[in-house]
């Protein structure tokens, strides 16, 4: 059985019941990150910061939001905005940061890329980081019903009519996700129930996985080295700080960390009081009105690639690279063939993928905010046959490449 | 070895125990998602067909979604023969007016107005007789065939009873069956 002394110290009765001393070495003080680093390995923490932005901006929208078709719209745009002290900062903060965290993503899954993170062991991390990003694309379709206006109404149309899968024709299985023939009571607390408790419940536990995904591998670097950690951290302690490649997480890390986090929360503070208009669609200032469709249906800018991708073609054919573009991602580990673990720049034919993959990217993304006219449909088109393109071609130019 | 195989034992029981309640749970939860029966019950919408204007579309309401309802006039009927399906590239000769609905003397198309791609309602253009969906640019004739694709087939008809001059929505009469029959709608 334990042995228990009279405690010294707080400290010391914490310590004896809670280890808190190992906790703090383990976490923090002893967890060993790179220093051949930089700002772009800040974005996690950014991811972080953000995550609890929309937390707690989400929990005082939820005091005074209504979850029924005949309220929610008001709840929204008049109790929340005009009755509630600040109910404007709070949701001005949840829409903005909602729209933030997926450029920061892609900023943060592009860094993954180049510097090949997601190889020799980190495949998980890539992994559960994939995981993530369609728990976050989940949780902000589930946000973008609630305040029920058009474009909430008709995307929530559009979106769960994917799922009669085309020529399948599953409209049971559509009528079964809504609850009704249509989008109304039934779909609007599904979806509410969604984004507040269960799809935020898997994020939190798929952050725990990410997280620790990445204490076997650790950290990567800027020359995709392989370290010993083990070695690194023996240097450092011994007080050879200098020579050793490793320093602490906390508080050595965390205080350039968090230099970029404020950086980057003036840029965040910024857009909420003054350019927040970009997060908030016009048309969704109109009650949903069933009846009525919105003259253009558009997602949120961080959908707009993957809608550009189902657009250009017939319905089937449009779904299927649909579904392929949304799982393809996942695979990313085991399509690169390549043992090279090092910025993009130094592998060959690999480096003109990825900036084909990125600029191919921004240009779905432009052509799906654009009408479905023409030239836009043809550029959106070859766009799209580029994207599933490059990922075929992928394995094969990996494959190729010469061992640095 | 006897504790451990004592062990397997009580694992696989609780194994069955457990499997059993998580197919339940799993029967439950299904259930629970599904539409209420009050959801499935409001479903019938009555039409008086007497009322409407040739080429003149009305929109009517059904189970929440929007119903087209366009009287053809005499030339809309004449016309009908030479129009011409993008996707097969024949006249749709034959197909149209069995998608029509024949109350008294008038031919009325009675279709639901969501897009058959994705489920945008598309507008009517009186002018050039047909409809355009806005989300997706798909076009179809003034009997909701498809003229453009990429929607896959024309507008589905509602289930429906012809009564009189009336006609019901959401329950299915003889006409309704023959066209599901025949491929008409699904």
């Amino acid at each position: 059985m334990a042995h228990f002394t009279k405690a010294t110290s707080v400290k010391d009765w914490l310590n004896q019941r809670l280890a808190v001393e190992k906790v703090e070495k383990v976490m923090m003080s002893e967890y060993w990150i790179p220093k051949n680093i930089n700002f772009l390995w800040a974005m996690g923490m950014i991811l972080v910061v953000t995550f609890a932005l929309l937390l707690v901006s989400g929990i005082f929208l939820l005091m005074y939001y209504q979850p029924n078709v005949n309220l929610a719209f008001d709840s929204v745009n008049y109790t929340i905005m005009s009755e509630v002290d600040f109910g404007w900062l709070w949701r001005h903060v949840h829409g903005v940061a909602a729209s933030v965290v997926f450029l920061i993503i892609y900023i943060h899954m592009f860094t993954g890329i180049y510097y090949g993170s997601y190889k020799k062991g980190r495949e998980m991390i890539w992994i559960s980081g994939m995981l993530l990003f369609v728990a976050f694309s989940a949780e902000a379709f589930s946000g973008y019903m609630l305040p029920w206006g058009q474009m909430s109404y008709w995307a929530g149309m559009v979106i769960t009519n994917l799922f009669s899968g085309g020529s399948l024709h599953a409209d049971g299985l559509v009528e079964w996700i809504r609850g009704d023939y249509v989008p109304a009571q039934a779909f609007l607390n599904r979806f509410f129930m969604l984004h507040v408790l269960l799809i935020p419940l898997a994020i939190i536990g798929l952050i725990g996985l990410h997280f620790g995904a990445l204490r076997i591998p650790h950290v990567n670097n800027q020359d995709g080295e392989e370290i010993d950690f083990d070695a690194e951290a023996k240097k450092y302690l011994a007080g050879d700080k200098a020579g050793s490649k490793v320093i602490r997480f906390a508080n050595d890390f965390m205080a350039k960390d968090m230099m970029v986090v404020g950086v980057y929360l003036v840029f965040f503070f910024y857009l909420v009081f003054y350019n927040y208009g970009f997060a908030m669609d016009p048309v969704n200032f109109d009650p949903a009105n069933g009846l009525k469709t919105p003259t253009h249906i558009y997602p949120e800018w961080y959908f707009l690639w993957s809608y550009e991708i189902l657009r250009p073609f017939s319905t089937n054919i449009g779904l299927i690279a649909f579904a392929f573009a949304q799982v393809i991602f996942f695979a990313l580990p085991f399509l690169d063939k390549s043992p090279n673990t090092v910025p993009a720049s130094r592998r060959g034919l690999f480096k003109y993928w990825f900036w084909a993959m990125l600029i191919d990217m921004i240009i779905l993304t432009a052509m799906g905010k654009v009408p479905p006219v023409e030239p836009f449909g043809t550029i959106g088109f070859y766009a799209a046959l580029t994207f599933i393109g490059l990922w075929i071609a992928l394995p094969f130019i990996t494959k190729m490449e010469k061992k640095v | 070895m006897k504790n451990s195989s004592r062990r397997g034992f009580m694992g696989k029981a609780f194994g069955a125990v457990a499997g059993v309640g998580a197919v339940g749970a799993l029967y439950a939860m299904k259930k629970t998602w599904d539409p209420l029966p009050s959801v499935k019950a409001a479903g019938f919408t009555t039409l008086d067909m007497s009322a409407y204007k040739e080429n003149e579309l009305v929109v009517e309401k059904w189970r929440g979604k929007p119903i087209f309802v366009l009287k053809q006039s005499q030339e809309m009927l004449d016309t009908e023969n030479k129009n011409i399906s993008q996707i097969t590239g024949k006249t749709t000769a034959g197909m149209d007016k069995k998608r029509l609905i024949k109350i008294g003397d008038a031919h009325y198309l009675v279709c639901i107005g969501l897009c058959t791609h994705l489920g945008c309602i598309p507008g009517y253009r009186p002018e050039t007789k047909d409809f355009l969906c806005a989300c997706h640019g798909g076009m179809y004739d003034d009997t909701a065939m498809v003229k453009k694709s990429p929607p896959p087939r024309g507008l589905d008809i509602p289930p429906f009873k012809i009564d009189g001059m009336k006609l019901v929505l959401g329950e299915e009469g003889p006409e309704y069956k023959k066209m599901k029959e025949t491929g008409i709608t699904l």
